[in-house]
């Protein structure tokens, strides 16, 4: 098996069109997946009553497999009369999945806030909304970056499976290009040259905010 | 004492599961009235406290601020459980200091000062800062301003929580234990703070402490609670030098002793 530079270059560019799907697809799910997990952290917390039922879905999402929520979102979810496109049902899947595992994430955060910070906001009459926005927020999440980080990674290196329901992410492109061609050595190996460096490029970005979230909330 | 009292607790009982902590506790407060609260540990007077800043539940009992039930409301000539904005609008009377201070320590000493004058009182901003200004030029920090706590001693961020619950301008404050946390050199600066503002404002104040000496000098009345209930009580002068009760002798003489 010999590595063909000149097939390497020629499929470089569409590869790395396919590299800024994967990006797309990647942040979109993670905002979607960071917002929602910190809506269900702060609902479970505030809402007593929402305890069991947030926990039960949280529960669901993390003990199914993501593919499957996948398959779910794009194929079963027509027959509901929700038709979504194939890039709209993977970040969606993503996002879902991910809030899930951001939701635990979050948890821990808040539980982190010592109890007479909260005791402070009632004493100075803050109301629910102003205490979690300006005094519990603020204080839980700069502790949780890391591991936030760590789920982005790993959306990350998720996105192959959009390959299964055909958004022309890397994977699927790396494929397509395979079998046009009968060579994969050269696609596949980019492939995983390309999530590498994604990879290392997040974990640097990572660490750079929880620095410098340390220069300004942990004092 | 014939005026509506500014506090009124009757009949309040605190459980936590088969212990009670208070036991149909009956008090009055007069307004501007300065009480000390002493006991053992475990005696229910920290409960007292956070029970009147809404932080406890109560199990029976009333709680009346200014005449005005805390934790029920009247409706249709009856009493029933309080909803939140009545809890709310009375609790706006009542400021608090914690023993270990609960300073936002995200927030600038200015910061934590302003946070709930502009969001709850919806006080100007402008207006906040100026006020907040004063407030820790009064106890002491007017070049701390743009500290945060962290950068403080423990004394200092004290100091900052008092300022913090004036700028509510409450009509009652509340200290729990607010010097036991503190290195003892630092105690003299927050017991001074405590004192001018029982001299320069007309503030109700009830105070959990250990203190004695600081109890004797500053108090109109000292509380004595023993297993949920007040065993005596008094003008500090009396109650430090002829202590009626045995249970208080033994108190005082154990605290004496450890001092």
């Amino acid at each position: 098996m010999i590595w063909d530079w000149a097939y390497t270059l020629e499929i470089l560019p569409r590869l790395a069109r396919a590299a800024i799907i994967t990006v797309e697809a990647t942040l979109l799910g993670f905002v979607f997946a960071a917002i929602l997990g910190l809506v269900l952290a702060v609902v479970r917390l505030a809402f007593p009553k929402t305890l069991v039922p947030i926990s039960v879905f949280v529960e669901f999402i993390r003990s199914t497999p993501l593919l499957i929520q996948i398959f779910f979102l794009y194929f079963v979810f027509p027959s509901f009369g929700i038709v979504l496109d194939a890039f709209t049902a993977g970040v969606l899947a993503l996002g879902l999945h991910y809030g899930a595992y951001c939701s635990e994430v979050y948890r821990a955060g808040f539980e982190g806030v010592h109890r007479g910070q909260w005791e402070a906001a009632t004493a100075l009459n803050l109301d629910t909304w102003t205490t979690f926005r300006d005094i519990i927020v603020p204080q839980a999440i700069p502790p949780t970056v890391p591991a936030l980080g760590n789920y982005l990674v790993a959306l990350l290196k998720e996105t192959p499976l959009l390959s299964a329901i055909a958004v022309l992410e890397l994977m699927q492109t790396a494929k397509i290009l395979g079998s046009e061609n009968f060579r994969y050595t050269e696609p596949i190996t980019l492939v995983g040259l390309f999530f590498l460096a994604m990879s290392l490029v997040s974990a640097m970005l990572i660490r750079m905010v929880e620095a410098a979230l340390k220069r300004r909330y942990v004092r | 004492m014939t005026a509506t009292p500014m506090v009124r607790f009757q009949g309040v009982t605190k459980r936590y599961g088969p212990l009670t902590v208070l036991d149909s506790l009956d008090l009055d407060v007069a307004q501007g009235e300065k009480v000390a609260i002493i006991g053992p540990s475990g005696s229910g007077k920290t409960t007292v406290l956070r029970m009147l800043m809404t932080l406890e539940t109560i199990d029976d009992g009333v709680i009346y601020v200014e005449g005005e039930p805390l934790t029920h409301e009247q409706r249709n000539g009856a009493l029933v459980p309080a909803g939140k904005s009545h809890i709310r609008k009375v609790r706006g009377k009542i400021g608090m200091v914690f023993q270990s201070f609960n300073l936002f320590p995200h927030m600038t000493a200015l910061q934590n000062c302003i946070e709930a004058p502009v969001t709850v009182l919806k006080m100007p901003k402008a207006e906040a800062m100026e006020r907040a200004a004063e407030l820790l030029a009064m106890v002491g920090l007017a070049d701390k301003k743009g500290h945060y706590p962290s950068q403080l001693s423990g004394g200092q961020q004290q100091r900052v929580a008092i300022a913090r619950a004036l700028a509510m301008r409450p009509r009652i404050m509340l200290f729990d234990e607010v010097t036991s946390a503190l290195d003892p050199e630092l105690v003299g600066e927050v017991l001074q703070v405590i004192r001018k503002l029982g001299s320069e404002h007309d503030l109700t104040m009830l105070m959990v402490t250990h203190q004695m000496g600081f109890a004797k000098e500053f108090a109109d009345r000292v509380c004595f609670f023993y297993q949920g209930k007040i065993c005596e009580q008094g003008p500090p002068q009396e109650f430090f030098s002829s202590p009626s009760n045995e249970r208080t002798r033994q108190f005082l003489n154990a605290v004496l002793e450890a001092g």
